[in-house]
């Protein structure tokens, strides 16, 4: 469904992403594991566009998509939960949901969506007309993957979803993903937190200084060694 | 089994009320410090002085006199009033704390007062301070010599005194009492208004009544408008809720009827108002609105999208230099001699490309940068016109001259009072496009982008796109302010397009309220209007911005007539604070009764096992 061929990415005269190789398959979870600094949100920045490959291909359904236009790459389905959710602190929640289905037009199909997030997330339905600065850590993730949901899209980008978060709160955004995936969501999760993403991908790659290191199903990735000994935390 | 922990007793549920802090005295002491510099300030730098020479009533009370008293008065209000009361505090009794603060304010700064004066007096300070002459000390001594230092004490301690009292009144007679004492002031300074209302209205002989004839209120006129201005304050203002509420009761028909004569009314008022208050206050409104109309523009730019731009008066210039060009005679000869309405269509392309030019290598700024930035373009436009090199085309410092009247049909605009209606037209026009924009998709847009720019691209905002939209509807706006000054006028010179048009149209954008469209006519009413009105005041004018910018940053950041958006965000830090207290006394108060309910059953104890 999303398919990243050789993609190289630059920042300046800085070479950041080398060679990288991605596929994901509809209907999956796909996490992407690696380090501060190992391109992990670069490489998103790169599927949505904002920052162009210097070398590379990536398609969408068949039909390539870099080198568009952010605006376009949404249009075609792709949308975003950013690191450390960064709503639109000043506006109400009701607002921060009706941004993240900017680029759509059919007025029905928007209040459904803004209908299957209150039947997700009833607690953002309470805060709808709170401005999503005072919501607690928590109930701005869901307004945060809310968001991105109205967007309607069909692979949906996560950077670091368990950044700053209480560990219930981790284990809750994570059973969250799982159902918003088992909904009929592709998701691309990028996480530091190799334990609890494998535990719900079906498969997982990870990226060291820009190069894919490892492929493999998050079952294997689990008991391989060298995952267990770098990114697992056992000894 | 562990030690029983022991059950409270009944005093502790009596005592979880928790008693807000008092008025504090030390912090009296320091805003006594405070009011003290501020009022050697004010004398020192001249403003006492300078506006003694207008009397706010007559032979009673200078303009001079007004302004220094009032600052022990003010602070000493401020000094005596109670620290804010959270929710579920008791708030402490008002007493004779409230006026001990006020007093030991009017004190302090009663004493900074007497020994500037005596420093004053003993040393030559003038070679570096000018302004402390010995009129100024004759002055601050009610011409007494040193026995006027004591009369300067004594009323300092007064108006301390005073200020700690009001403290004491209800809400609804310190309200009254403060808005009759404002409004007796302004009525007293604004002569140049109210006189000629009285003699546009054809109501002369009311004036002498009023009006001593050399300046500021009769003593009885004051007593009356006091007592007008207490009983509004005290009679009419609290019954505005019952009206709202009952306009809401109403049905949508009758709702409709009263929109529809509001708006007939103020239309009424508007096509009056130059008429009655005559040419020179015509003059002053004049400004006034073309102020507002880039002040709406710079809203749009600034409050909107965010972008702070502080080289908007090139767009005023663009707009003025545009239709100069394209209208007068003594323009180049290769220009045409279009009519204004001809040359407006050009007005706004011109504009529009100016938007563009200026918008364009900014894409990239964000905060600082593009500030700085656009304060360079500011600076470009006015030495382009300045320029020899572009004499032939913009005729260097002379200007253009001859730039003909404005005109529909036969009608044409000549003396300020016919160029007001087209003044209020085009403000009109851009409060209604701002208002239009607010609510609009790209109002959404520019919001999210002045929250944070990467999501909102993510999020598929056209980032570039936006902010070009946003410069060129604020310099649009801005064009049309310039092109009625230039017919205004009738001439374009380069020196009336400096930096400090820019400042004053952002300092007035800020002070009204960034974001809202109410705020920004207010803001202008206040920071146009107002010193045009003053003369005394035109000096200190830059000083008094300065002052006011940073009491706005410090106080009320959200500006005087702010967008309900902003007030959440900027006063949330009290509300969550408030409800974080509230919510901590409610656990303990949940705890003490749980523990007083369960009687002699022992609590859990963790360690128990």
């Amino acid at each position: 469904m999303l398919h990243l061929k050789n993609i190289n990415t630059h920042y300046g005269p800085i070479h950041i992403l080398r060679n990288v190789n991605i596929e994901i398959y509809p209907g999956e979870i796909v996490c992407l594991l690696g380090g501060n600094a190992s391109g992990k949100t670069t490489t998103l920045r790169t599927i949505l566009g904002m920052v162009r490959p210097s070398a590379g291909e990536i398609y969408l359904d068949g039909e390539r998509v870099d080198g568009l236009p952010t605006t376009e790459v949404v249009k075609r389905g792709i949308s975003m939960v950013p690191e450390n959710r960064r709503l639109f602190k000043r506006m109400t929640v009701l607002e921060n949901l009706e941004m993240g289905a900017f680029l759509r037009h059919d007025h029905e199909g928007i209040q459904e969506d803004l209908e299957r997030i209150f039947e997700l997330f009833p607690r953002v339905k309470e805060r709808l007309h709170q401005k999503a600065g005072t919501l607690s850590g928590g109930e701005q993730q869901m307004v945060a993957i809310g968001r991105a949901l109205m967007a309607r899209p069909k692979v949906l980008l996560m950077d670091e979803p368990s950044m700053g978060l209480a560990p219930v709160l981790v284990e809750q955004t994570f059973e969250i993903i799982q159902q918003i995936n088992q909904q009929g969501t592709t998701i691309f999760v990028v996480e530091q937190n190799a334990n609890m993403a494998l535990s719900i991908a079906h498969r997982g790659y990870v990226l060291q200084t820009g190069r894919i290191v490892l492929a493999d199903t998050a079952q294997n990735l689990l008991h391989n060694e060298m995952m267990r000994q770098a990114y697992l935390g056992e000894m | 089994m562990a030690k029983i922990a022991p059950v409270p007793e009944e005093a502790v549920l009596e005592d979880v009320r928790l008693k807000a802090p008092e008025v504090s005295l030390e912090q009296a002491a320091k805003l006594g410090g405070v009011a003290g510099i501020v009022a050697v300030f004010v004398s020192a730098n001249g403003m006492v002085q300078a506006f003694a020479e207008r009397d706010i009533i007559s032979g009673i009370l200078s303009m001079g006199y007004a302004l220094l008293f009032l600052v022990p008065l003010i602070i000493a209000y401020l000094a005596a009033r109670e620290p804010p009361v959270l929710e579920g505090f008791e708030a402490p009794q008002k007493g004779p704390r409230n006026v001990v603060a006020g007093l030991i304010v009017g004190a302090i700064t009663g004493l900074f007062l007497v020994l500037f004066v005596l420093l004053a007096s003993a040393v030559n300070l003038r070679r570096v301070f000018i302004n402390i002459s010995p009129q100024l000390l004759d002055l601050l001594t009610f011409g007494q010599g040193s026995g006027g230092l004591v009369l300067l004490a004594a009323g300092s301690l007064l108006m301390g005194a005073a200020g700690g009292l009001t403290q004491l009144l209800e809400a609804k007679w310190r309200r009254a009492l403060w808005g009759a004492v404002a409004w007796t002031l302004l009525i007293g300074l604004l002569e140049v208004i109210v006189a000629q209302l009285f003699r546009g209205l054809g109501l002369n002989v009311l004036a002498p009544f009023f009006y001593a004839g050399t300046g500021g209120l009769t003593p009885v006129g004051a007593a009356i408008v006091f007592v007008i201005a207490f009983l509004y304050y005290w009679a009419v203002v609290p019954k505005v809720n019952q009206w709202q509420h009952a306009y809401a009761q109403m049905p949508a028909e009758r709702q409709r009827s009263v929109r529809l004569s509001a708006v007939v009314a103020a239309v009424i008022v508007v096509a009056v108002t130059p008429q009655v208050l005559g040419p020179f206050v015509s003059e002053v409104l004049d400004l006034v609105g073309i102020f507002l109309l880039m002040g709406l523009g710079l809203n749009i730019v600034v409050g909107f999208a965010g972008l702070l731009d502080l080289g908007y008066v090139a767009f005023f210039a663009v707009g003025a230099y545009t239709t100069a060009i394209l209208t007068s005679p003594a323009s180049p000869r290769w220009s045409p001699e279009m009519s204004f309405w001809a040359a407006l269509p050009f007005v706004i392309l011109a504009a529009a490309l100016a938007g563009i030019i200026v918008g364009t290598p900014v894409l990239r700024m964000r905060g600082d940068y593009l500030a700085i930035v656009t304060l360079g373009f500011g600076e470009i436009a006015r030495l382009l016109l300045l320029s020899d090199w572009l004499r032939p085309v913009f005729g260097g410092a002379q200007g253009i001259l001859k730039i003909p009247n404005l005109s529909i049909g036969p009608i044409v605009f000549r003396t300020p009072v016919d160029m007001f209606y087209p003044i209020v037209g085009f403000c009109l026009l851009a409060a209604y496009v701002s208002w239009k924009l607010k609510n609009s998709r790209i109002g959404r847009a520019w919001m999210a982008m002045r929250e944070d720019e990467q999501v909102a691209e993510a999020m598929g905002v056209d980032i570039v796109e936006i902010k070009l939209k946003a410069f060129i509807v604020g310099a649009v706006i801005a064009s049309f302010g310039g092109a009625l000054f230039a017919v205004k006028i009738g001439s374009v010179f380069p020196h009336s397009f400096s930096l400090l048009v820019s400042i004053t149209v952002l300092v007035l954008v800020i002070v009204g309220g960034l974001g809202s469209i109410p705020g920004v006519v207010v803001g202008t009413l206040a920071l146009v209007g107002l010193p045009e009105l003053l003369r005394e005041f035109q000096e200190y004018r830059l000083l008094a911005y300065g002052v006011l910018l940073i009491l706005m940053m410090l106080y009320r950041p959200e500006g005087l007539l702010p967008t309900k958006q902003w007030v959440r965000e900027l006063h949330e830090e009290e509300l969550m604070q408030d409800a974080w207290l509230k919510m901590e006394e409610d656990r303990r108060r949940a705890q003490a009764q749980a523990q007083t309910s369960q009687g002699d059953l022992p609590p859990a104890q963790p360690e128990e096992a």
